[in-house]
């Protein structure tokens, strides 16, 4: 996850562009990644995230621009490019009629997987996925959860340098989740890892950056801890049982700016850089405020679309003036 | 990877019923005819000792059963083509093929030889029930080649058209219903036309048929029914390109 700058970069696009008629699906999108780092698309339905794996994997010509896996050109070399990536698609492409360990055989075969290597690596899919009980089974009468591990299954067997997975614990119960989110972290140690999400925990607890998207545009492209400042930096929440008037918190937090969300609960936001959490804590006890809550307040996902749509809209207007 | 396909379709294909009922429903019908057909021979065998040059078991049951088996597969290869793409369209189980290292071209050849690899037992089961007759009588078995050569050269071409026309929709049943719709129009093309010289008569998937059913192999069929299953193999690596590659 460090140093990151000194490993060999694993997809790198270019200004990927996709238009349906007159609609653009995608416009103007670049990424690059490196080897051991995991990059979250974040966006709400609708934004482009699977056309844009899509084009990434070779499913889908972009109507302009240019995608590299590993410097391989996915255009001119498909099928040396396509060698190297692992791709877990929106809805899993699964054949129903046919048991877990017969599938992921053909998974191996159709990434040519030589004769003897086909075993362990089946084996070994199985194992990281844990369905290692799960071989015999007919893939249409495995539950959700499970058929979604044999789309993560069949997308890593053949060991590639990039894996993309589209929404990768959409229909997972909770206990499921996590542990596809430690499969990926796992896996974005020695493979480059991109996934696609419409939850914002998810990008914060899995990826190292993050790229929103919005209407097909990257409105956001940063590290996490870019992402977490943005969600509102050390802005915190408090509630006081006998709260005083917001001037006298503002004053008690460094000149911060406070605004009140409802009697007792309260939102401040640092000025300047400076935490304000030990004198607030100080002032609240001293002066008897009755403090029963202090977190971080971070804007959900919704609020920091609102913000970054908002904030492009004021670039327009500024542009247009 | 060709074969790494053939064998991933056959699989998929005797893994649901549908390959079995069209097996059994083939074998059903065909053993009807061949059963009537010898009993037919077996009635006029008097009458026709008398006659010189007279048609023997050959000409009376195996020419007519290929006959129908033509028919009869006219109307059960859609079935079996319009799974070959749609529904993986359908399934969204194409994003595996497409995603995979392989070639649109290793794609379609390996769908196309898997199919004909299907029928190519059913041709089998006729020629079993044909070569069966030799256990009481004589047989021309240069005849009989012919005869199924004609079957696989035309089946090969159903097998093309239905894989072409599957990978135009994500439908499988539209597929079904377009492919019995172009074999019906290139098997009775030569209807529309009453001159006998007219053009349309080469297009006639009948025409060229007979020639192998009465015993003689003219290089203009075997040009004809592998340039049909050429294009439509083509058009259908073309179709399957053009989500890839740019427009």
């Amino acid at each position: 996850m460090t140093n990151t700058a000194s490993s060999e970069l694993t997809v790198s696009a270019q200004a990927l562009t996709r238009t349906y008629g007159a609609h653009r699906a995608v416009r103007d999108v670049s990424l690059e990644l490196r080897r051991g780092e995991v990059l979250g698309l974040l966006g709400p339905n609708g934004a482009g995230k699977t056309t844009t794996m899509q084009m990434l994997t070779g499913n889908l010509a972009p109507t302009s621009g240019e995608v590299r896996i590993c410097g391989i050109d996915l255009i001119d070399l498909p099928t040396q490019a396509k060698s190297r990536i692992g791709y877990l698609p929106e809805v899993p492409p699964l054949y129903r009629e046919l048991k877990v360990d017969e599938y992921l055989r053909l998974a191996g075969r159709l990434h040519k997987l030589k004769k003897s290597a086909l075993k362990p690596a089946v084996e070994r899919a199985k194992n990281r996925c844990g369905l290692a009980d799960m071989g015999k089974r007919l893939i249409g009468s495995l539950s959700k959860g499970y058929q979604q591990r044999v789309g993560i299954a069949q997308a890593i067997i053949h060991d590639p340098d990039v894996i993309i997975l589209d929404e990768p614990t959409i229909g997972l119960d909770p206990n499921q989740i996590r542990e596809v989110r430690a499969l990926i972290r796992d896996l974005g140690r020695d493979h480059s890892v991109i996934l696609s999400t419409h939850i914002l925990p998810e990008v914060e607890a899995v990826c190292d950056r993050v790229q929103i998207l919005h209407r097909g545009e990257v409105v956001f492209y940063d590290s996490i801890a870019g992402l977490k400042q943005f969600r509102g930096g050390q802005a915190l929440q408090i509630g006081l049982r006998n709260p005083p008037p917001v001037a006298e918190i503002a004053g008690a937090a460094a000149d911060a700016e406070v605004d009140a969300i409802n009697a007792n609960l309260f939102r401040v936001r640092p000025r300047g850089g400076i935490d304000p959490t030990d004198t607030l804590v100080r002032a609240a006890v001293e002066r008897n405020w009755g403090l029963y809550l202090l977190q971080p307040a971070l804007a959900s996902l919704e609020e920091v679309f609102v913000h970054l749509t908002q904030r492009e809209d004021d670039q327009k207007e500024g542009a247009a003036a | 990877m060709i074969w790494t396909i053939v064998t991933k379709e056959l699989r998929t294909l005797f893994a649901s019923p549908l390959a079995w009922v069209v097996l059994a429903f083939l074998q059903i019908i065909l053993a009807w005819i061949f059963l009537t057909r010898v009993d037919y021979f077996l009635t006029i065998q008097a009458q026709l000792a008398r006659v010189p040059n007279a048609p023997g078991l050959t000409e009376i049951v195996v020419v007519p059963m290929s006959g129908i088996a033509s028919i009869v597969l006219l109307m059960s290869v859609p079935l079996l083509t319009m799974r070959l793409v749609a529904e993986e369209r359908r399934n969204q189980t194409m994003a595996m093929l497409m995603s995979a290292p392989i070639s649109m071209t290793q794609i379609v050849l390996g769908k196309f030889l898997a199919t004909l690899a299907f029928l190519a037992i059913v041709g089998g089961l006729i020629a079993l029930m044909g070569l069966s007759l030799l256990l009481g009588g004589k047989l021309d078995l240069g005849l009989i080649a012919t005869n199924l050569l004609g079957l696989l050269l035309l089946t090969g071409s159903f097998a093309a058209i239905g894989l072409f026309v599957s990978c135009l929709t994500t439908h499988p049943v539209v597929a079904a219903i377009g492919t019995l719709a172009a074999f019906l129009v290139l098997w009775l093309a030569n209807i529309a036309a009453s001159d006998p010289d007219s053009p349309l008569h080469l297009l006639s998937l009948l025409k060229h048929f007979e020639n192998f059913m009465n015993g003689s192999i003219a290089v203009t069929d075997l040009i004809y029914f592998a340039l049909l299953t050429a294009t439509f193999l083509i058009l259908s690596i073309r179709r399957l390109d053009a989500d890839r590659l740019r427009a």
